[in-house]
């Protein structure tokens, strides 16, 4: 009896080193894949030498990227984006979540169905491109003529996120805030020095998931912003690789390295930001998950 | 308009008096002069109500317009006109998607059998995965392994859709006279799966693969993610649960099926209904840069198909037909799920 159990759980436990393995190995290949072939030769990428290492290594393609203009200037649209995109997707969450999560707000449950209802449904693709139209006229109208401000301030809210701050939010103790109020604290001060302090965790998982919904943000900007200095890195990747699966474009090709070995190289200078910041990230999105949980 | 105070007169029966009801005299008051509380109260509690403003604009100006301009397709879709000023066409767009049974029609009901399929076959195999996985980072009793293996298998989730499918573009590209196609092609054909014309004309030229590919690469980016709520919910099962079972004679099977599986239902069927009431809508940006021309038979959305003839075309009205129909019926699978599980679990989602 005791041998029996001793084997299917050993059975059991190497299945799961073995699958765990497995699927470990299929998530990281295509990354390691990648920087290999963005410094193999030009041979050994046509002909598919490079399996995992590099082979005849070369660092051309790196430096034509980073000899494009277009390149630095796509990459600091994609910051600018991120960047500001997450400070006002924040701040006007964090602002909404604070009133919706106070008792004595008026209307509240209307508030509330009007945020849930977004997720319940959404317009469409076509008359959002057509309300981003109307944006983007009243946008130069005032004199805004970068389409980037457009794609900050417009796109990118998620009732989501402003329903987990909501929760954190109300999760506060009201002593605490009623002992602020004694001392004098005024509606902000309450908020930033009481509220915000003691949601540190939830507050920066949603700052997580907005950061990177704005770094790989790719559709709309592209639909929306018409100027190619603007464009942010992902649409800059998109239109590389269509440009270079262009077999026509293509035909004139004769550099010592292969044309693969630049949309490679794009996306390993894409992913490095994300990969340097994600071990310190990690934990908090595990978190997130756990405080979006559901709601009895 | 006002009010005697004698209608509010009570008779106590410990101090043998009448006394005034104050409580019911403030109810009556905020009743009859509610719009004047509202004002008091919006004035008296100023700051509370600037903070929802901008929050409520956002939502107003980019969430909701936008169903106003959606009421284009029951209107004449003109490029000029706003919305307001167009004729009304009635039930048009929709009679023509439905019924009319031209080639527009056909490509619609593809498009929506399309989106159902792709979304059923990710509930069949991508839901279980995250599970799976999560079962299997149990078993993993060395802390540093097991955080390892989370690190390594969240990581796709943080990749940008347009990154993602760059990969797969080049892993199963086609090949040209002077270079070899992808190198998961040609992995796939030496295990014999595809044959070598398939392998040479690219994968994603092939309609008989854009599913898998979709699927898969779905699999491989959310699974792992997707298995951190099930490991929180088997990490929170009590160590002298499985003791009781141990000390019962249970082996690692019967643990499974007695201790954990009934530990983690609860989560399973809320990820479950979850998903149910997702089944319309299909990430449709990942279809828009995977498919070509030549997969649209097994690609196309509904979502694409808008876009394809919304805005890359001019036929704006029948793309917002399309899309209204998609999205109702989404909200309704929404509400459904929801109910249900509210009936179901006495959990609600929303």
């Amino acid at each position: 009896m005791k041998r029996k159990l001793e084997t299917t759980e050993l059975i059991f436990k190497i299945i799961s080193y073995l699958f765990l393995t497995m699927f470990s190995i299929m998530c990281l290949y295509p990354l390691v894949f990648a920087v290999s072939a963005s410094i193999s030769g030009r041979q050994a990428v046509e002909y598919s030498q490079v399996v995992l290492l590099p082979k005849q290594i070369q660092f051309e393609a790196f430096r034509r990227m980073f000899n494009d203009n277009m390149f630095w200037n796509s990459y600091s649209n994609t910051l600018f984006i991120t960047l500001y995109g997450t400070l006002w997707a924040m701040l006007t969450s964090i602002l909404g979540a604070y009133a919706l999560s106070k008792k004595r707000l008026l209307f509240r449950k209307f508030f509330n169905f009007f945020l849930v209802f977004t997720m319940w449904f959404s317009a469409g693709i076509v008359p959002q491109y057509l309300n981003y139209l109307n944006t983007k006229a009243v946008f130069n109208g005032m004199g805004i003529m970068d389409d980037k401000w457009l794609v900050v301030i417009a796109m990118g809210m998620a009732a989501m996120n402003v329903i987990l701050l909501r929760n954190a939010f109300e999760n506060v103790p009201s002593e605490i805030e009623e002992a602020a109020i004694v001392d004098g604290a005024t509606e902000f001060q309450v908020l930033s020095k009481v509220y915000i302090p003691m949601s540190k965790s939830t507050i920066a998982t949603v700052a997580l998931f907005f950061a990177i919904s704005r770094w790989n943000g790719y559709f709309w900007a592209r639909q929306m912003i018409t100027n190619q200095n603007e464009h942010p890195l992902m649409v800059f990747i998109r239109l590389k690789l269509e440009e270079f699966t262009d077999a026509e474009a293509m035909a004139g090709w004769n550099e010592a390295y292969a044309s693969d070995s630049v949309i490679y190289a794009l996306i390993v200078c894409s992913i490095v930001p994300i990969l340097i910041i994600y071990p310190f990230i990690q934990k908090y999105f595990a978190k997130g998950v756990n405080v979006g949980g559901v709601k009895e | 308009m006002k009010v005697s105070a004698s209608d509010y007169l009570v008779f106590d029966q410990e101090t043998k008096t009448y006394r005034e009801d104050a409580e019911q005299k403030v109810r009556d008051d905020v009743e009859k002069h509610y719009w004047l509380h509202v004002g008091r109260t919006v004035v008296k509690d100023w700051r509370l109500y600037i903070m929802i403003v901008p929050m409520f604009l956002v939502f107003l100006f980019w969430r909701y317009f936008p169903m106003y301009e959606l009421l284009g397709c029951f209107k004449v879709s003109d490029q000029v006109l706003p919305v307001s000023q167009q004729l009304f066409s009635g039930f048009s767009y929709f009679k023509r998607l439905l019924v009319s049974g031209d080639a527009l029609s056909v490509e619609f009901w593809r498009a929506l059998r399309n989106t159902f399929i792709l979304s059923f076959y990710g509930l069949c195999f991508g839901f279980p995965v995250p599970i799976i996985l999560a079962l299997f980072f149990n078993e993993v009793r060395s802390n540093i392994a097991r955080s390892v293996y989370q690190v390594l298998t969240y990581l796709p989730k943080f990749l940008s859709t347009v990154v993602m499918t760059t990969l797969i573009a080049m892993l199963v590209k086609q090949g040209a006279i002077t270079t070899s196609y992808g190198i998961l092609s040609q992995f796939l054909e030496k295990l014999g799966l595809i044959s070598h014309e398939v392998a040479q004309a690219g994968l994603l030229n092939n309609p008989h693969f854009f599913r898998g590919i979709y699927e898969l690469s779905g699999i491989w980016e959310t699974a792992g993610y997707g298995s951190i709520v099930y490991f929180a919910a088997i990490i929170a099962i009590s160590p002298t649960s499985y003791e009781a079972a141990q000390i019962d004679g249970a082996n690692k099977m019967a643990q499974m099926k007695y201790v954990v599986l009934p530990s983690i239902l609860s989560t399973i069927v809320i990820m479950l209904i979850t998903r149910i009431g997702s089944l319309l809508s299909i990430g449709y940006e990942k279809v828009l840069l995977l498919y070509n021309p030549n997969t649209y038979v097994t690609g196309d959305v509904v979502s694409t198909f808008a876009q394809r003839y919304g805005l890359q075309g001019a036929a704006k009205g029948i793309a917002s037909a399309a899309e209204m129909m998609n999205n109702v019926i989404g909200m309704l699978l929404v509400i459904g799920a929801n109910t249900i599980s509210r009936k179901a679990s006495n959990v609600s989602l929303y």
